[in-house]
């Protein structure tokens, strides 16, 4: 028993970690055995079954003892992203039918004459709408007109529609309608899929809650087959265990609440490495992280305070323009909040009309690839330049497939960005090396200001093929101390699946403000949530287990539009609570903003109870002191940002490393899944679980 | 330069634009002001030492590209940098130093690294009131319209100006969210200057001088290189709107010549006894917007990209206010000055210059009032809402439905409209066969259909255009639908000034479509099949 197995089908590649809690063997608890299968687009489960039957065979893991497969999916973005999803009809209350198309009214982009909006996920000839309405306190302005629902339906026959989303106005304080339009439906057609906004989204705001309930309709017959094919596709392979799928708040559902609302699982990949580097941070004892992804196309940031990744209440998916604010669909469902920027190994530099020097946010991917790759692509990138600086080299790259030119590069390098410039491919390539430190950098920066904390109590957890040869750079450039690169960075969202609890966030909005606190209303809805969160968890988790829950309310000044989380405290929810949050919040508001504001009232908008099953915590580990520094004779030239100029660094093989041993830099740390660079103010000391633990030297800017 | 100098200079002109962007997020978070937060009616940007503008963050409103360039200098002029300190903030919101309306706040922080003054951070915003009449068109001088002030200190060497503070307190409506939103102004600018200190730090600058020099050198040749594509010449064109209580005719005359472009509104009616009059620094914003958009698009804001663009109107003209005209709603002629320029410029690069759009927002504010104020002590509401027309057919692309252009404005969630105050929208849906046809069809207008709750009534500030004057099209594309303003009963409704919504009625607003681009019968065949389907014609 307690084999337990991760699953991360991404974009280009299926990542299957197994973690086998049994003895000594292969793939012990806190270690895992992993492999990465591409992805099958059209089967997803076929990629996850071949990667466990090959990661079986060639470790002997009998099958039969799998206890439980956790799973992440980007099935659902994908199908939003490439408009796969279902036939679906919108159904809505009457004057609402095109808010889904007129979106904000505004352009994502100011200065653009032939900006292109997204187009709904609903055209408009598939949206139906019924008399009825409520008012902002829920109670009925118009009945609900069952002859006119009636009629609606029977377009929705006629038209073949396999899935239907409804979405009235202000159900999130009331969904009768929308529940009685769902139960005449299904009355006279049972076969249709039918998602209701007040339970995907009970959140206020109808542009936001109404495609978050399209998507979840478009998609949920997609994600309903396919996770009853990998179930029997398990089955047949003697793996007759319960799949739980990770969703966008990074924990686990059971795969019928997967199925209601495949919605929540649309950042489930990213979710993973977020929990991946929470445990990490716990087990080095570090309470504020910058976690920092980086792959081929993006990278990715994310905070965590006291081990818990940041969580946020809205996201976009499928932006259409350079991952540009507004240029995607709103989805309002808990999630690990992340900024995403065009900044990965791929990424093509180039110079745009101001002689400024641009990086992505198109990459060159895996085909042709960079420049380097010498497989077709000519225009230079982030790795191009890289390996023309030293920090990559042919002889120690990872991939032992790719032979790395480094002319290639030079000549990319040299056309795409130094003659535009006048100047040689070095000078070209130190320009796409800054440039792209610079951007993650300054996204960091930003992200840490909306959420008004100061990166430089941070440190930092790098993990993603690219990460690593920029960290350093990175935190020079943001005041942080100290960086983290952890073993097994690779598959570091399927490891993060494993380590992830059963959870559950409900949320639902609801107005009151400190003049006249309706303390009686908000009391019954935290036990309603929490009932409803407690049974979504209770689907998972064994019996016995212990639950923890937490809840939030999002608050602001009256005239405001920009609300902050301020936790409610546990226990019962009365005048006195209700005065101490007004307190919490005027302090949490200074320490955002450095001062209060006298004489307002504050509101309260949006309630969430997240009810989550209690995970051990890993065990600390001490920190190992810096000891006799590594010595080798193997070096090579690698251009230092500092100086200005090439030095002499160290090569060393990760693998020879020792718990404590230290390595100083100049430095280049290989390894099969990525390089980690050291420059002459950096030292690296390998700790007890092999992670890399990196300090900046003091007064060593720039 | 070097190599490694032109390096780090890329670096800092990166830098120093998120600098701007952080100092403009700080604001709009913090603000307590629709339009700030929902429009981003707000700028940032920091300044050399001679008050040039060398970055400013990228927010929702035009109507701030070169107002925030020339504000700066103002107060160099009349502070006098001999007299300036560490730890001085100044504060505007004169029409004629700021951007063009009370209504906009502008504060200033010098930053000092030892004696020197090396540059200075400014930023705007839109404050929730500013006493006076209240915000509208009505005002026959800019005395009702608000506390003006002039260009002074709000706080001296780290002491704040209580007796400023105090006035203003005295002054205007919701004055705790006014004087919050002057703080937070101060504050982000505070930002700014210690990020700005540090990066100086960083890179072992005694001046930003140089960096400047950079910027602007760099930017002056993109700019012209985007001009030599515009061919030499004399190119005018006018439009009609419907102004206040009188047709308003706009007229433009733009020159492009080897030194930039000059727009001169020579032949533009006079001013309005209303507030619709625009100081001419802001009609240049518009105007300056329209060119960059249409040429170079990448183009950041600072000094040497706004230094080619050049406007002149006779005083007295509706484009060319002079104090006391009112201003407060300056915005709506302001708007058409995009459309009104583009249209010259579409002589000169045909292919190029999208059809007329709606133009200026459909915005409104609405007090609702307690309908038997006899009996009902409850306290009025004050309602805003954004709402936009069709923009213009582009060369390639049809316009934009129920979007707004040039400002950047957007709407806000009718839920969160109806928990605001006591209004009920009924109806925000996409206004059936707006469009003007062509080959690409311009954007769809929008219906809306409003009431007040119960026991409640309206009186509405109402300031609709393009009800006369309908969107044109361009190169034989048809006209967008003009826009209707009426009661639910036929009652026709003023689209212009005070009325009253009685409580029974619900008022109508039908939005202008924009202008179709090219002759109907060249429209793909598709395209128009589905315009049909889709129920975008009727």
């Amino acid at each position: 028993m307690a084999i337990r197995i991760g699953a991360d089908v991404g974009g280009t590649f299926t990542d299957v970690v197994v973690e086998n809690a049994v003895g000594d063997g292969p793939g012990r608890s806190g270690q895992y055995l992993s492999t990465k299968v591409l992805t099958t687009h059209q089967a997803p489960e076929v990629g996850i079954l071949d990667g466990l039957q090959a990661l079986a065979a060639e470790h002997d893991v009998d099958l039969t003892q799998v206890e439980q497969l956790i799973h992440g999916t980007t099935l659902a973005t994908n199908a939003l992203i490439e408009r796969r999803g279902a036939r679906t009809a919108l159904v809505t209350t009457e004057g609402f039918r095109d808010v889904i198309e007129t979106r904000t009214e505004g352009r994502f982009e100011q200065y653009d004459l032939n900006i292109v909006l997204p187009t709904p996920l609903i055209e408009r000839c598939d949206r139906y709408t019924v008399p009825e309405r409520l008012n902002a306190q829920g109670e009925e302005l118009l009945a609900f007109d069952e002859a006119a629902a009636a009629e609606v339906i029977n377009k929705i026959i006629d038209g073949g529609y396999e899935s239907v989303a409804v979405g009235f106005i202000h159900s999130y304080r009331n969904g009768v309608n929308e529940r009685r339009f769902r139960d005449m439906l299904l009355a006279v057609a049972p076969e249709v899929a039918v998602s209701i906004s007040c339970e995907v989204s009970p959140q206020m705001r109808e542009f936001e809650r109404f495609n978050t309930v399209c998507a979840n309709a478009y998609v949920q017959p997609l994600m309903a087959s396919y996770l009853r094919r990998l179930e029997t596709g398990l089955r047949e392979l003697g793996a007759d265990c319960p799949v739980y799928l990770i969703h966008s708040g990074g924990g686990l559902v059971s795969v019928e609440t997967a199925a209601a609302f495949p919605v929540r699982l649309v950042e489930s990949g990213p979710a993973g490495g977020a929990i991946f580097a929470a445990h990490l941070a716990a087990r080095h004892q570090l309470d504020r992280i910058v976690s920092y992804d980086m792959g081929g196309t993006t990278a990715k940031i994310a905070l965590i305070e006291d081990y818990v990744p940041q969580t946020a209440k809205t996201f976009e998916v499928a932006r259409t323009t350079r991952f540009k604010k507004g240029s995607g669909m709103p989805i309002s469902i808990p999630v690990i909040e992340m900024i995403e920027i065009g900044a990965g190994g791929g990424s093509i530099a180039g110079v745009d009309s101001l002689g400024r020097i641009t990086i992505g946010p198109h990459s060159a991917g895996s085909e042709p690839g960079p420049a380097a790759y010498d497989l077709g692509g000519t225009e230079p990138t982030v790795t191009d330049a890289n390996l023309e600086l030293g920090r990559l080299h042919p002889d120690t790259f990872g991939a032992k497939s790719i032979q790395l030119s480094p002319e290639a590069a030079a000549a990319a390098l040299l056309q795409g960005v130094g003659e535009p410039l006048a100047v040689d491919a070095r000078t070209a390539a130190v320009g796409v090396a800054e440039m792209v430190d610079e951007n993650m950098a300054n996204a960091a920066a930003v992200h840490a200001v909306e959420n008004g904390k100061d990166l430089a109590d941070y440190s930092m957890i790098a993990f993603g093929g690219g990460a690593p040869l920029h960290a350093t750079r990175l935190i020079d450039k943001l005041g942080v101390d100290e960086l983290l690169v952890p073993t097994g960075a690779g598959v570091g969202s399927a490891i993060g699946f494993l380590l992830a609890p059963f959870s559950y966030e409900a949320v639902r909005s609801f107005h009151t403000s400190s003049d006249d606190f309706d303390v009686v209303a908000v009391a019954l809805l935290l036990e309603e949530l929490t009932t409803e969160a407690e049974s979504f968890v209770r689907q998972g988790a064994p019996t016995e287990a212990e639950l923890k829950v937490e809840r939030q309310v999002s608050m602001r000044y009256r005239g405001q539009g920009w609300e902050i989380p301020v936790t409610v405290p546990a226990g019962p929810f009365d005048l006195l609570a209700s005065e101490a949050l007004v307190h919490e919040f005027t302090k949490t508001y200074e320490r955002f903003f450095g001062r209060a504001i006298d004489g307002l009232a504050v509101e309260a908008v949006s309630w969430a109870v997240r009810v989550a099953s209690v995970v051990d915590p890993p065990t600390a580990l001490e920190a190992v002191a810096p000891g006799v520094a590594v010595k080798t004779d193997t070096c090579r030239p690698v251009y230092d940002p500092v100086a200005g100029e090439a030095v002499d660094a160290a090569i060393i093989h990760r693998d020879d490393l020792a718990v404590g041993a230290t390595v100083n830099g100049p430095a280049i740390i290989v390894e099969s899944q990525t390089t980690t660079v050291l420059g002459s103010h950096h030292v690296a000391v390998v700790q007890h679980d092999q992670t890399l633990r990196i300090r900046r030297i003091e007064g060593s800017l720039q | 330069m070097n190599n490694s100098d032109m390096v780090h200079n890329q670096i800092m002109w990166n830098r120093l634009i998120a600098i701007v962007e952080e100092q403009a997020l700080t604001l709009i978070r913090t603000s307590f002001s629709t339009s700030v937060r929902e429009a981003g009616d707000l700028s940032a940007g920091v300044f050399d030492a001679q008050g040039r503008l060398v970055a400013q963050a990228v927010t929702g409103t035009p109507g701030h590209v070169n107002t925030m360039a020339a504000s700066v200098g103002f107060f160099l002029d009349e502070i006098g940098v001999d007299q300036m300190a560490e730890g001085d903030v100044y504060i505007t919101n004169d029409p004629w130093k700021g951007t063009g309306h009370l209504h906009d706040i502008t504060v200033t922080t010098p930053v000092f690294k030892g004696e020197e003054l090396v540059g200075l951070f400014a930023s705007t915003s839109h404050v929730v009131d500013v006493g006076g009449r209240g915000y509208g068109p009505d005002a026959t001088e800019l005395y009702e319209e608000g506390l003006r002030i002039p260009i002074m200190r709000w706080a001296r060497k780290g002491e704040l100006n209580e007796e400023l503070v105090n006035i203003v307190r005295h002054n205007v409506r919701e004055s705790d969210q006014v004087v919050g939103d002057i703080h937070g102004l101060a504050a982000s600018n505070e930002t700014g200057r210690r990020r700005l200190l540090e990066m100086m730090d960083e890179f072992n600058l005694d001046s930003i001088a140089p960096l400047a020099s950079f910027i602007f050198d760099r930017t002056r040749d993109a700019v012209f290189a985007a001009l030599a594509e515009v061919p030499k010449g004399v190119y005018k064109n006018s439009m009609d709107v419907d102004g206040y209580d009188q047709p308003v005719h706009l007229e433009v005359t733009l020159t492009v010549s080897d030194d930039g472009m000059h727009a001169d509104f020579t032949g533009t009616s006079g001013t309005s006894r209303f507030g619709i009059n625009v100081p001419i620094i802001y009609a240049q914003a518009y105007f300056t917007y329209g060119m960059i958009v249409a040429l170079a698009p990448e183009l950041p804001n600072n000094f040497a990209s706004l230094a080619p663009f050049t406007v002149s109107a006779p005083e007295g003209a509706i484009l060319n206010a002079k104090e006391p005209d009112p201003v407060a709603v300056r915005h709506v002629m302001g708007h058409f000055v995009t459309d009104l320029c583009l249209g010259a410029l579409a002589q000169a690069l045909p292919d190029r210059i999208p059809a007329e759009g709606a133009g200026a927002l459909w915005n409104f504010q609405a007090s609702a009032r307690a309908s038997d104020p006899a009996n009902d002590p409850r306290p009025p509401v004050e309602l805003l809402m954004f709402n936009s027309g069709g923009t213009g057919a582009r060369p390639m692309l049809d316009g934009l439905t129920a979007t707004a252009f040039p400002s950047g404005v957007m709407t806000m969630s009718a839920e969160a409209t109806e928990q605001v105050g006591p209004i009920i929208v009924w109806r925000k849906e996409i206004r059936e066969g707006s469009a003007g046809a062509g080959r690409q069809r311009g954007g769809l207008g929008q219906t809306i259909e409003i009431s007040a709750t119960e026991g409640y009534q309206f009186v509405f500030s109402a300031m609709f255009d393009r009800i006369e004057n309908p969107a044109r099209g361009r190169h034989g594309g048809e006209d967008g639908a003009p826009g209707k303003v009426y009661l639910d009963d036929g009652t026709p409704f003023r689209s212009k000034g005070k009325q009253i919504i009685p409580p029974e009625r619900r008022l109508i607003l039908e939005l202008p479509g924009g202008g179709g681009f090219g002759p109907p019968s060249e429209r793909d065949p598709e395209a128009a099949a589905n315009d049909r389907k889709q129920g975008y014609v009727k």
